[in-house]
């Protein structure tokens, strides 16, 4: 073992049942180093990030820490705690009920008796350091995502670690907060902390990473100097073949223009409810896809949510192909043919420990009503058609959604709407936190279905995949629609310059 | 983090496999008891049906308990609502020609199933009558459940614990403090037997129970609704379902399952008290669920179990009573051999035969190659 390496993995190999995750993979975190871990889907990455962290024991391999000659086998987070390794996970593991105080301190303190004022100082002091707007005694669970994943990054900073991970830190930042997050790296860095760096945005891999790691089916393709990898080759190597897709995505700009004189699909006016969104416009044509977009908190997912009868609406009006339409609820909107991704997975979308087959027809034998039950020939008929469209990766339609990857928990959810064949589909984050293959996958399929003549809203962090995709884009700014860019306006300066209005962008909206 | 662990969900409760254990711990225990106790009767098939007789209720409870459990509720007022479903129905059966407000029920029920013209003394149309009050009175409570659950969202627990607390002092004021007797004849037959069929009659009603439920469950969504509820009420309400609707319904179904109980209790024995009545049956049903490989949390279930682990404890209660424990006795000696069935089914043990299991497999693989 070198002198500058905080930890090394050796041959680690780690199956479920059904797949091989890891096969013979090795891993090298050295001092003072970003190492961003990439991969698509189900690449391994979450696989080796916990057997790291000792969440799942591995079937082979060896671990070695930085001062001790022996192999380890790290048993518990807990323990991997313990020997310096902190885990931010992609999906917030805190406790919502809890203070943010409580959450950075909980678990970590040896006393017996809490000293509130002394926790709540401190908790003040690494916030104000990191310069995050949260106050310690502030309940959690009424921060945004985005003051949640910090305060979790805030823990782990805070405990004296060697090694830090960061599992797809980024996906629910915006531009501000990640460009703090990456000062906060680049601070640790030269401390000669050590940072796995997981995350499926490009430009950030390259804007702090020192080296990469590329894994490909649970298998190492190479670790390799940022510097010395071309990004095109980064993807190609993540991909295994050679990439013209990305280009091949060209807008659905031409897709919408000849209809736009007939009566839009849904008619939205004065729409608002109690998520406190102010009251919007919105149409949509039969298909056009449109898009949502503006900072976090701006609102986007809250309009979705007021169309889709997802929160209490408090005033509007809604039609739905010139008629009048009420739609209070999920279930009138799902029987009037709209369906709703919705922009939380874990919290909204999956129901964990039911099979695949039950997620995908769900929504549909909701709406076929409850003495209507399919049958279990029927119901695996449509889960292994739409296993089969949309290549979902899993071991059979009966194995529990919540042992598939994100990508692949994403794309169920998809099927269950696809299968509903919805006359118009919000799609809320669809892309987030998945690989950059899966990604194409859906954008391609959003471009498909709309030709088809479906309605899609498509919501998105990432402003080059809403351009890429949508025809229209409503700006918003603070819960208030701030402007519509379509056709010629359609750039990335008119969608920032919308988005930050009159005065110059300082602030942080969120 | 160390709260990542706690956090996460419990991995499926692998509902088979805890339902083989429980088969197999409940034969063993039937088998051990007919080589050592049968002299006592246990090798004689009436021993069997005595089992299933005694313990219909249980059996008729655990499954209502299990639908209650799949949404992620739980009901611990059985017992206080069953003192109140037999106060109604020996308060009607007692007084049907009478003034009170359940016999005027009574009589509204009586009109609708049988007609303006019938007389209330005819032969089993009173206990027919009683059956039904028994069952909407538990639908009544099973509603009130409900709604402290699911609308006012009061924990399950805290929300059945007042019909808990209240179900048996509320049945025995309406009752004067008096343990009355039943004089219809015909009631009887119902917690007993039929005359000229040897087969105890609560053996058709748990029979019918069970399979009332199982094609409740094939021929409605009620399982899938009420899991998806169980697991994540958020999702489940952006699929159209409504999770108020669904926990009201199956604290619903709960009800008419203790309505029926009720009244196979309280037939077998003609008389009441409401204070005494179906003593600790909460507790037994919540065990039976619960060995029977039901999660307590939700979601995963197994009807099959709860009737089974219903089972195992009647025939645990039997056998010890057949061994000359004393009542008081009972339930401690019953208790010792819970935690072992519990700890047999404990997700640590499960791994850990897994592992033996992976090793023993790998051993003989091994050994096939090397010959191979």
């Amino acid at each position: 073992m070198l002198d500058n390496t905080v930890l090394s993995m050796r041959g680690i190999c780690k199956s479920f049942p059904g797949v091989n995750a890891l096969k013979n993979v090795d891993f090298t975190l050295r001092c003072g180093e970003v190492h961003a871990l990439m991969g698509e889907n189900g690449a391994g990455k979450s696989t080796l990030i916990k057997v790291l962290t000792g969440v799942y024991a591995k079937d082979a391999g060896q671990v070695y820490i930085k001062g001790d000659e022996k192999a380890l086998t790290i048993k518990s987070p807990q323990e991997a705690q313990n020997l310096g390794i902190s885990t931010v996970y992609q999906e917030i593991t805190l406790c919502p009920n809890l203070s943010v105080a409580e959450n950075m301190f909980i678990g970590r303190d040896k006393d017996t008796i809490v000293n509130w004022r002394r926790m709540n100082t401190r908790a003040r002091e690494i916030l104000d350091t990191l310069d995050i707007p949260a106050t310690p005694a502030q309940q959690l669970a009424n921060c945004s995502i985005a003051i949640q994943q910090m305060v979790a990054i805030a823990r782990a900073v805070d405990m004296d670690c060697k090694a830090l991970i960061l599992d797809e830190p980024t996906s629910s930042l915006d531009e501000n907060e990640v460009a703090k997050l990456f000062t906060l790296m680049r601070d640790l860095k030269t401390r000669g902390v050590g940072i796995i760096f997981v995350t499926h945005f490009l430009d950030q891999v390259y804007e702090v990473s020192d080296r990469i790691t590329v894994l490909r089916g649970g298998e190492l393709v190479g670790e390799f100097l940022a510097r010395d990898l071309p990004r095109v080759e980064l993807v190609s190597k993540m991909m295994g073949k050679e990439l013209d897709d990305l280009e091949s995505i060209s807008g659905g700009k031409a897709s919408i223009d000849a209809k736009l004189d007939q009566i839009p699909v849904l008619e939205a006016y004065g729409l608002t409810s109690n998520s406190g969104v102010k009251p919007f416009d919105f149409t949509i044509k039969r298909g056009e896809v449109n898009g949502f977009t503006g900072l976090l908190g701006s609102g986007r997912s809250e309009c979705v949510r007021a169309i889709y009868g997802a929160d209490r609406v408090t005033g509007g009006q809604v039609k739905m192909n010139g008629r009048n339409v009420k739609i209070d609820e999920p279930f009138a909107a799902m029987k009037h043919g709209v369906g709703y991704l919705p922009e939380d997975r874990k919290r909204d979308g999956i129901i964990a420990e039911l099979s695949v087959r039950e997620n995908i027809i769900i929504a549909l034998q909701v709406m076929r009503g409850f003495f209507r039950p399919f049958t279990a020939a029927q119901a695996k008929a449509f889960a292994d058609e739409y296993i089969k469209l949309l290549a979902i990766k899993t071991a059979s339609v009966d194995t529990p959604i919540a042992s598939l990857s994100g990508g692949n928990q994403q794309k169920a959810i998809l099927a269950r709407w696809l299968l509903t064949h919805p006359e118009y589909l919000i799609l809320d984050e669809p892309t987030r936190g998945i690989d950059i293959g899966t990604k194409i996958e859906i954008q391609k399929l959003v471009l498909e279905l709309a030709s088809e003549g479906m309605s899609i809203t498509f919501i998105s962090s990432e402003i080059e995949e809403m351009l890429r995709v949508c025809s229209r884009l409503v700006v918003m700014r603070d819960l208030r629609v701030v402007g519509e860019l379509s056709g010629e306006d359609l750039t990335q300066t008119n969608i920032m310059r919308t988005i930050a209005g009159n005065e110059a962008r300082n602030g942080r909206y969120s | 983090m160390s709260r990542n662990g706690l956090r996460k969900r419990e991995p499926p409760t692998d509902t088979a496999f805890l339902l083989t254990i429980t088969i197999c711990m409940f034969m063993a225990m039937y088998i051990l008891a007919v080589i050592f106790l049968g002299d006592k009767g246990f090798s004689k098939p009436q021993t069997f049906f005595n089992l299933l007789n005694e313990y219909a209720a249980l059996i008729v409870l655990s499954c209502g308990l299990s639908v209650v459990m799949i949404s992620g509720g739980i009901d611990i007022s059985v017992g206080g609502v069953t003192a109140l479903i037999c106060m109604t129905c020996v308060v009607y059966l007692e007084d049907a020609g009478g003034g009170s407000t359940i016999a005027i029920a009574g009589c509204v029920i009586m009109r609708v199933l049988c007609g303006t013209e019938t007389q209330v003394y005819e032969l089993h149309n009173l206990v027919i009558v009683a059956v039904v009050l028994g069952c909407l009175a538990g639908m009544l409570a099973g509603a009130f459940n409900g709604i402290l659950v699911s609308v006012f969202r009061i924990q399950p627990m805290v929300a059945t614990l007042i019909l808990f607390t209240a179900g048996r002092s509320i049945g025995s004021m309406v009752l004067g403090g008096n343990k009355p007797m039943v004089h219809v004849d015909a009631f009887s037959y119902w917690g007993n037997f039929i005359p000229g069929i040897p087969i105890p009659t609560p053996i058709f009603f748990a029979l019918a129970g069970v399979i009332v439920i199982f094609l409740v469950l094939k021929f409605t969504n009620l399982a899938l609704y009420a899991q998806s509820v169980g697991i994540n009420e958020n999702a489940s309400r952006l699929n159209g379902l409504n999770p108020r609707s669904v926990k009201m319904m199956t604290y619903i179904i709960m009800g008419v399952c203790v309505g029926i109980a009720a009244f196979l209790q309280v037939s077998r024995q003609s008389s009441i008290n409401p204070i005494t009545i179906t003593k600790n049956i909460e507790m037994d049903a919540i065990l039976a669920v619960a060995l029977g490989g039901n999660a307590l949390s939700g979601g995963k279930f197994s009807m099959a179990g709860s009737v089974i682990g219903a089972y195992t404890i009647q025939a645990l209660s039997t056998t010890l009573s057949t061994h000359n424990v004393p009542s008081e006795g009972v339930p401690a000696y019953k208790a010792i051999i819970i935690i072992l069935i519990v700890i047999v089914q404990a997700p640590v043990v499960k791994e850990f035969f897994g592992k033996f299991w992976g090793n023993l497999t790998k051993k003989s693989s091994g050994t096939i190659r090397k010959v191979a």
